[in-house]
């Protein structure tokens, strides 16, 4: 559908931009420039994250922090705005796909709105040395689960009392039909979307690693299906977070902008081109700028120069 | 267990709902992202010229962070306040979401989730309200 062309262009303009990133940080820029640049760099995140279904979110609080010397609390909640718009922009394609399962969605976000709240409550609380610790230590951790196989899911479970009596189970379309899915383990699944849900609120990212992980791994929810109904929970997960940020003047309009629209118009473009052979290394090297980015904050935040 | 394996299956209601979460999302976002991009040009041709400062942290001004001075400074056509009207609008995206989900909920007459949904309700509007706007 798309020539290859359009993938392969875009690498060196990622590394054009960290150049010209690079040199923003060390030069006076009016407004218009600085717009200018922070929109391209929140688009190419927003394009790479799409393209390897890693979430854009993810690079750009560093983006903005290590880059464009921009303080993380205002990092933070540009960041979460421009969640909520990639992951609702993405979930209404999905939801009509009928791969996302709206009761498991709705269930776990009783987990990731409490969370988020504490998450930010907590993001006022801790000095801003703490968080990049704690936002390196996940980047490391999504770069880690990036190239981690897939989990080959046992199918035909058993269905699961608790599961049963909280509607969970359903069916997705495939290749060769309809898939039935059985869920486990709702309590783990449960306490570890806390955990999603309170990272979200902390440091302004959807955390899409951990949700999957959540559903994936501990609930036994086909991977389509678990990625589809966790992008459907990033936008409420991260809407409860946005209000307290907001109320705090965590949210710059001048900044907020230039992000939201970028990674918008990035993955709104990602989700278009799908390129199989292209993503398998655009993945990797993706995830290796994710965990250089990651020892990036850990060095920032135990320094104490963020 | 005939039974369990009907009401687990998507029916057609199931189906509907999902078709006008998908509608519902797809708008809140494009509106949001119209109302930032009008806001933006007003922004940046007023504005465009001078230096910004993110470098230190000093917090919004109040017209800023709660929706009546948001509100006030959009209708008065300031570049940065229809911005920030049109993030209110994204941050409400997910919100009118919930909110629906709860009417459908309510005619599939599934009162367990119409309870999960208005705890999650609940949630988010003490984010928004009573949290300090």
């Amino acid at each position: 559908m798309v020539p290859d062309s359009v993938t392969h262009l875009h690498l060196p303009t990622l590394i054009a931009y960290g150049t010209l990133a690079f040199y923003a940080a060390s030069a006076t820029m009016n407004t218009l420039e600085f717009t200018a640049l922070v929109g391209a760099g929140s688009f190419v995140a927003g394009l790479l994250g799409a393209l390897t279904g890693l979430g854009g979110g993810v690079v750009l609080v560093p983006l903005l922090a290590l880059f464009f010397k921009v303080d993380i609390r205002y990092a933070i909640g540009a960041s979460l705005v421009s969640v909520i718009a990639t992951s609702s922009g993405a979930a209404a394609a999905y939801v009509k796909e009928g791969f996302s399962n709206i009761r498991i969605g709705m269930f776990l976000e009783i987990a990731t709105t409490i969370g988020a709240l504490a998450g930010a409550f907590l993001a006022t609380r801790i000095p801003t040395s703490a968080i990049a610790i704690v936002f390196g230590v996940m980047l490391l951790y999504s770069a880690y689960v990036s190239r981690k196989p897939r989990s080959q899911k046992e199918r035909n479970l058993p269905p699961n009392p608790l599961a049963t009596r909280l509607k969970m189970n359903g069916s997705f379309p495939e290749a060769g039909g309809i898939r039935h899915y059985n869920v486990q383990n709702v309590p783990t699944g449960f306490s570890l979307m806390f955990g999603a849900g309170t990272l979200s609120g902390l440091l302004g990212i959807g955390s899409g690693a951990v949700k999957v992980l959540a559903m994936d791994q501990a609930m036994k929810i086909p991977f389509k299906v678990s990625t589809t109904t966790s992008n459907f929970m990033i936008g409420v997960t991260a809407a409860a977070s946005a209000g307290v940020y907001l109320s705090r003047g965590y949210v710059d309009p001048g900044l907020a902008m230039p992000v939201m629209l970028g990674v918008l118009a990035g993955s709104f473009l990602g989700s278009r081109i799908l390129v199989e052979a292209e993503t398998k290394w655009l993945r990797i090297i993706f995830s290796v700028v994710i965990a250089v980015l990651g020892l990036q904050m850990l060095y920032h935040g135990l320094t104490g120069k963020i | 267990m005939m039974s369990a394996l009907m009401s687990s299956l998507k029916n057609w209601d199931d189906q509907r709902t999902e078709t006008f979460i998908g509608n519902l999302l797809r708008v809140g976002v494009l509106l949001a992202a119209s109302v930032v991009g009008i806001g933006a040009i007003i922004f940046l041709h007023k504005y465009g010229g001078l230096v910004s400062d993110y470098r230190t942290f000093h917090g919004e001004p109040d017209q800023f962070r709660t929706i009546r001075g948001i509100f006030h400074e959009a209708l008065t056509f300031r570049g940065r306040g229809i911005i920030q009207l049109g993030l209110v609008l994204l941050m409400a995206t997910p919100v009118a979401r919930v909110v629906f989900s709860i009417w459908a909920f309510a005619a599939e007459k599934d009162r367990m989730y119409v309870a999960f949904t208005v705890i999650v309700l609940a949630v988010l509007l003490y984010s928004f309200l009573g949290s300090g706007i």
